[in-house]
This record gives C-alpha cells, structure tokens and sequence, in this order.
C-alpha cells in the first residue's frame, strides 16, 4: 500500500473526528452550563428562580423575573420596530428596486450587519440616549435616557440588516411566475405582493422574524450600554431595565465571592442559551417546512 | 475479435426504487471504438459511470453485479479504486477543465502519481498536447488559466489530460454534444486515431456519430441490453425489431 | 364606483411605495448616521500616540499613553481564533461535500448542529468558556480567549463556506478521480483551489466577527495593560477597551474611547471591504 492512500486514509480519518466532533459540540456547552446551576435549584424550586421578582444575591435570594421581563420587554418593542421596516425594505430590494438600487443597498445591509455590537453601543450612547431623554422632556417626565426605548431602538437597528437578509432570500425563492400569473389577470404590482408573493412567502416571512427575534435576545453589549440596568420590573418606556445577558455580563467579576451567585448566573445563561436555541429550531422547522411545500 | 480487458457480468444498478441498469453482460472489445447508444435515459451515462466506479454505491444508489477491469472487479469490497480509475481516462459531456493552468490540467494526473521531475513533467505535458492536436494553439500560454480556452481546446485538453496518466481505456460520455461541429470533427478524428493504442467506448445519441467512428455498438433500451455486435450487424441487419426501429428513426 | 376603486388601488399602490422608501432610507441613513457619530465624536481624539502607545501610570485618569495593547491583543485573538476554526472548519465542510453525501445523514447532522451553535448568543459562549476556563484551572487569558472565540466562529465560518462548497460543480471532482487521485488530492488540489476565493471570503466574515465580540471575551480575556506575549497571559481587545473606558467618568478617557471606536470601526469595515472584494471575485484559475 502506497503512502498516497496512507495519507488519504488519515485524513479521511481526521475529517471524520472533526466532524463528530462539531456535531456534538453544543452537548458540552448543555452539559456544563446545566451542571453548574445546578446548585441554585437545589436550594430553590425552578419555578421560584424563574419567576420570583426577588433579587438579592448576598440574601441568597436569585429571582430572575426582572431580567427575564426586561430580556422580553427589550425585545418585543425592538422587533415592533424593527419588523415593519425590514419588511417593507426587503420587499422593495426583492419586488420594487432595479438591480442598480440593489447594488447599492445590499452591500450596506451587509456592512450594518458586519458592526461589532459595541460600536452600536456607542452610538447608542452618543445619539440615541440623549434623544430619548430629550423625548421624555417633551412629554413632561424625566428621564436619563438610559432606558427600555433606547435599548429597544439600539436593538432594532442591529436585528434591522439580518432580517432584511433572510426575508429577501425567502422572497427571492418565490418563483417568478406566480407573480406574472398574477400581473397578467391584471393586479397591481402592491397587489401581486401582498396577495400572492406574500402569501407564498408567508411561512419563510415568519421565520426571518423569528431568527431575529433569537438574535435580539441574546445581543449582550450594545444593550446593555443604554438600557439602564436596574434589577426591577420596568413600567414605562422611560424606565430602565436589566435584561439577562446584561446580568451576566455585568457580574462575571464578583460572581465567585458570593455563595450561589455564579450557579444563579449561569443558570441564567443556561436559561438564555434554550430560549434561543428553541427560537432557532422553531424557525428553522417552519423555514425546512415553507422550501418542501415549495419544492 | 481480439481479447478484452473490461467485462461486465450481470451488472444491475438502482437509484432509489428504480432499476435503471438491468441484468448487463457484455465483453468490451480491446482497441476498438465500441459505442452505447440508445435513447435518452436509457442508462448509457450509468453504465458508462460504472465503468470506472465514478457511480459509487450509497444511500440513493445500489449496484449488484460485477464490472472486471483485467479480471478484477472494481465492485468487490476493499478494492483500492484510484488505480483502476487510472486505467480509464473520462471525457465528459461538458468539457471539465480543473482550475488550474493549461500545463498543470496535464501535469495534474503524473504530479499524483508521483512525478516530480520537471524534465518529465515538460515532456508528458507536450506529448499529450500534440497527441490531443493542441499544443500548437497552446504553446504560448501554457501557463494560461485553462478556464479561458475555448470550449473545444477544453475537450482536447482533458483529452490530453486523461492519456497522460497512461490509461488503457478511453471512456467518452457524449463527449461532442457541448461542441460545435468542427471542434467535434476534431474530437472525433482524435479518437480515430487513438484506437490504435487505447480502448475507446463512447456513449453518443447522435446515430451518424456512432456510424461515423464506431467498429462495435451496444443498443440500449430502459436499461436493458437489446443487442451489441460490430456495427455493420447492429446497424445494417439488426436482429431485434427495437433496435431496427432505433436505428432507422422511429424511436428517439 | 369602478374608478373609485381603481383609484383606492393606486392610492394603496402608492402609500406602500412611500413607505418602502421610507424604510430604506432608514435603514440605510442609520448606517451612515452610525459611521459618521463615530467618526465625529471619535477622530477627534484620535493621535498617534494613541495608536503606538501602551497605556502609562494614570492613563484611565486621563494621563498620558494609548490602546496599542487592545489593538495587537485584537489582531493576536482575531487572528488565532480565525486559525483554530479554520483547522476545524474546513476539514469538516470539505468531508460533508466532497466524502459524505452531500443530501445524507452526517451532512444534514453538521448543518443542523452549525445551526444551534450560530444561534447561540456570544455572551453564553463567554460564559461556557469561563466554566471550562475555572474547570481546568486556567485564569483569564488569551489562550482561553482564542478557545472562546475560535468556538464562536467555527459555526459562522462553517455555515459560510458550506455555501461556497455546494456550488462547486460535481463534475469537477469527478474529472479529478477520473485521474485517479484520491479524495484527499481531489479536496486539496483542487476543489479547495476553485472555491478559494469564497473560502477567503468566509474566512475574513469569521475573522470580522471575531475582532469584534465583546460578550464572549468578556469573562476570558482578562484585560491588562501590556502586550501579551504567550497566551498564557491575559489580553487586552478593542471592544473591550472601548466598554472599559466609556465606564470612566473622566472626559478624555470617554473621548479615547471613541477614538477606540472609531478604530474598531474602520479596522471591522476594511475587512468587510476585503471579504466583499473577494467575494465578487474568481481567481486567476477558477473555471466557471
């Protein structure tokens, strides 16, 4: 036997355990975020630290309500922006834009998708911060600025270019002849979109929000550099809130000096961590659903 | 008849649920243009495929049967593949130029086998270049992107490219259907005078092409070997009513 | 009332065209609204000094001195992390498309596994690499930053070069074993070859995305004034410098922040200019 196929045996080998290796390579990051919180759920049920609003570590007490609240709070006021006008500009680069507007406009899409999310932190902080304070002026109350609007505005800029990009390539996938089918019985342009090439894309439309969705969850930095971080439960617009990734990121330094503390962190990571990946999977299954009706 | 290197005994192939080869036995004659016709979706390219494992069983394909390349069969379980592929060269449909330099397309094949000396390696590239009737277009930019040739000089190339690893067998997958006709008169007088040396089988759906260029034919019909003899049994006194209605048009 | 309708329907046609402009124009103006306050606010306090210079005595007191460490530790972390996931990366993208089938099992295994991990927010990745850190007794460093960080990349240089490997054409691999080379010659000598200018491409994405993660190195860094010199010791980033010193409540130390920004910026957009440049780009040899 030659040293060629020696060789390529080997690699064949290497390959091989390499991408074992990928395909169980999330079990140990389960596996060792599940055990390390384990400790704070034996000490309190798993309803108490999900849902009691009671913070105070030194008291061992590890409520996560007002981060999980203002985790969901950040986010769906970040999509409410950020939905309808990804949509719309998806739509116009896929229905409406000549190909010379696209050339223009997609590579921004991908360069605004490609900004390290604490440079949107400090934009958040220079820009955003200021004009929120001074639109909680207008309306007679005060406010730092540093709160659930700004962290929601910052947000929905960044999930902005990526579901523009999802949504454009579901809309792409729509075959050009159901709209001609359409245009050609007479309809509008506006009207082939919303009653057919929408309909069709509908499913793949849900879950470009969906996978957007699981990226504003987890965003850590830009957020937490506006939103304010107080550990309660905001009421307002103008309030601050504390969304879990910020939590985490903002104690890793004094997490080992407190009993519990880093169990109680992680087990928020471990929380955040299958939150997202449930959004992906659900979006990824309607995504593999909508492209095996289409096909 | 002379003596043949490659035989194929009972050879069935499936994709899926389907039975695209079936029951195939045949004896390839040895320096001798031996053409698969038949119409399309017969399993010509299939059968061709297999000839040098390039179909490789998996999930979607089964193969059952043997294919002998000098009495081993390429089929058998263990058997080291790269060897008998060298035995074969492959002209595709679509010419298919690796993306590398004209010189490196021809030097690809002897540079795996272990040839390292440049000297040599020059006077492969050039034989080959010539026996392919390219080297005079060529010569100059031997060191040219191959991409960048027309797509007949492509043909040629991987022409070239398949003698110079010093196959004994040519196998052709209707390799003039991408070309325009002077390039494909090229191609084919190139393999006219290449059965001197090599075993040429060729799959081709042009009829004129087979009666052309071909000593012996192999008619296919779903799968299924109908008739194969030398070319003026085939198509002069067939012995099958299909392959009279083939030959004479009135199935295609 | 035919007409009516007929105008109720270029009405519609019309508010909806004003709205995608509209949004456009958002999305894209909010680009350049970023690029330019960073710009504005950052140049400013952007010297030389700042840029060749380790921080001094005082220097998150507004002293003298600059964030060289956080921009070598950058490169350093970028660079190695890129590495690592490309040696894991590409074997496993090049053994999906080119050893398994491509539609089979293993493949549809990899890709649905690179999936979960892309979406895995860098912040838990952060976190998993601070549990592996304190579980093997290592302190905060650049090595375990580089795990971290080649971790978190892996899936986003996967995914991408996937893409670029499945338009490879199978009749080029074919040609090639026709030869008789092996699949390891097939991958290296050539399929690699054709699609190298996406692989660059996908490379400098992951490479991009690294530089410039805060959440993942957050806990694993360490952050130190000095320039490492083995990955044993801790190591100094860009964004981290840059969420650093905005938390000082000293001016100047905000305004080098900015600066930081500012260099964090164009350094993240350069490269984006890059993997684009590539992206639209064959090789000398690549056949079409």
């Amino acid at each position: 036997m030659n040293l060629r196929l020696v060789r390529d045996r080997a690699a064949r080998r290497g390959f091989q355990a390499l991408t074992v290796l990928c395909c169980v390579l999330v079990l140990p990051i389960l596996g060792g975020l599940a055990i390390r919180s384990g400790p704070v759920l034996k000490t309190q049920p798993l309803w108490r630290v999900l849902f009691s609003s009671d913070w105070s570590p030194t008291q061992g007490q590890f409520g996560l309500l007002p981060f999980l609240a203002g985790t969901v709070y950040v986010t769906l006021l970040a999509m409410l922006i950020a939905v309808p006008v990804s949509l719309l500009t998806a739509i116009f680069l896929s229905e409406y834009a000549s190909r010379r507007v696209c050339r223009c406009v997609l590579p921004l899409v991908d360069v605004l998708s490609g900004i390290p999310s604490v440079i949107y932190g400090v934009w958040g902080t220079l820009l955003i911060v200021p004009a929120v304070s001074a639109l909680a002026g207008l309306g007679g109350s005060y406010s730092s600025g540093y709160c659930l609007l700004s962290g929601a505005l910052v947000l929905s800029v960044m999930v902005c270019p990526f579901i523009i990009h999802v949504a454009r390539e579901v809309l792409a996938a729509v075959p050009r002849g159901v709209r001609e089918a359409s245009l050609s019985l007479g309809a509008g342009k506006w009207q082939t979109v919303k009653r057919v090439v929408l309909r069709r894309a509908f499913p793949g439309i849900v879950a470009a929000v969906v996978l957007g969705l699981s990226r504003a969850f987890g965003e850590t930095i830009a957020v937490l550099m506006v939103v304010g971080n107080v550990p309660v439960v905001p009421r307002s617009l103008f309030d601050p809130a504390y969304p879990l990734p910020a939590l985490l990121a903002n104690n890793y330094g004094e997490m080992m000096s407190v009993p519990l503390y880093d169990s109680a962190l992680l087990f928020a990571a471990l929380a955040l961590l299958v939150m997202v990946v449930a959004f992906n999977l659900a979006a990824k299954a309607v995504l593999g659903l909508a492209r095996s009706e289409a096909a | 008849m002379n003596g043949t290197h490659l035989q194929v005994r009972n050879l069935s192939v499936w994709y899926g649920d389907r039975r695209v080869l079936r029951d195939v036995t045949l004896d390839i004659p040895d320096r001798r243009i031996t053409a698969i016709i038949g119409p399309s979706g017969c399993g010509k390219t299939t059968l061709l495929k297999c000839l040098n494992r390039l179909l490789e069983t998996g999930e979607d394909v089964r193969v059952q049967g043997q294919v002998l390349v000098d009495g081993e069969d390429i089929y058998a379980p263990r058997v080291e593949v790269t060897h008998i592929r060298r035995k074969m060269g492959l002209l595709s449909q679509k010419p298919q130029v690796l993306p590398m330099s004209i010189y490196e397309n021809v030097a690809y094949g002897p540079r795996i086998h272990g040839e390292r000396r440049r000297r040599e390696l020059d006077r492969i590239v050039e034989h080959y270049l010539k026996v392919a009737s390219l080297w005079d277009e060529v010569r100059d930019r031997l060191h040219g992107p191959a991409a960048s040739l027309s797509i007949g000089q492509q043909q040629r190339l991987c022409l070239a490219r398949g003698l110079a690893v010093g196959p004994e067998i040519i196998l052709g997958d209707e390799p003039t259907s991408a070309l325009d006709p002077r390039a494909s008169q090229n191609v084919e007088q190139r393999l006219g005078e290449l059965k001197r040396d090599y075993t040429i089988i060729l799959v081709t759906h042009i009829l004129r092409q087979a009666r052309r260029i071909a000593d012996h034919v192999i008619f296919l019909y779903l799968g299924e070997v109908i008739e194969h003899g030398p070319l003026k049994e085939v198509f002069g006194n067939p012995r099958h009513d299909l392959t009279r209605r083939y030959v004479e048009g009135e199935i295609s | 009332m035919k007409s009516g309708r007929m105008d109720l329907r270029g009405l519609e046609e019309t508010v909806m065209r004003g709205l995608m402009w509209l949004a456009l124009c958002l999305v894209a103006g909010s680009l350049l609204l970023i690029v330019a306050v960073i710009a504005i606010r950052g140049l400013p306090s952007l010297s030389l000094a700042m840029l060749t210079q380790t921080p001094r005595g005082g220097y998150y007191l507004g002293k003298e001195g600059g964030i060289l460490n956080a921009i070598v530790g950058s490169l350093y972390l970028g660079a190695a992390a890129t590495g690592v996931a490309l040696a894991i990366g590409l074997p496993v993208v090049l053994y999906i498309n080119l050893y398994a089938r491509s539609s089979g099992l293993t493949a549809r295994m990899v890709r649905f596994s690179m999936d979960v991990l892309w979406g895995i927010p860098s912040i838990v990745y952060g976190a998993f690499g601070f549990i592996v850190m304190t579980a093997v007794g290592l302190r905060a460093s650049l090595g375990a930053a580089i795990v971290t960080v080649s971790l978190f990349e892996l899936p986003i240089m996967v995914r991408a070069m996937d893409e670029v490997l499945r338009l490879v054409p199978r009749e080029i691999g074919e040609a090639s074993a026709s030869l008789g080379a092996t699949r390891l010659e097939t991958a290296w000598r050539v399929i690699v070859r054709q699609a190298m200018p996406g692989l660059i491409t996908a490379t400098l994405v992951a490479f991009g995305r690294g530089i410039g993660d805060t959440a993942a190195v957050l806990f694993t860094a360490g952050f130190t004034d000095r320039i490492p010199t083995s990955p044993g010791q801790p190591a100094a980033t860009l964004p981290l410098a840059i969420f650093f010193q905005l938390g000082t409540p000293f001016p100047e130390v905000q305004g080098r922040a900015y600066a930081a920004a500012a260099v964090l910026t164009f350094l993240v957009l350069g490269v984006s200019l890059l993997a684009r440049f590539f992206a639209g780009r064959f090789a000398r040899n690549t056949v079409k």
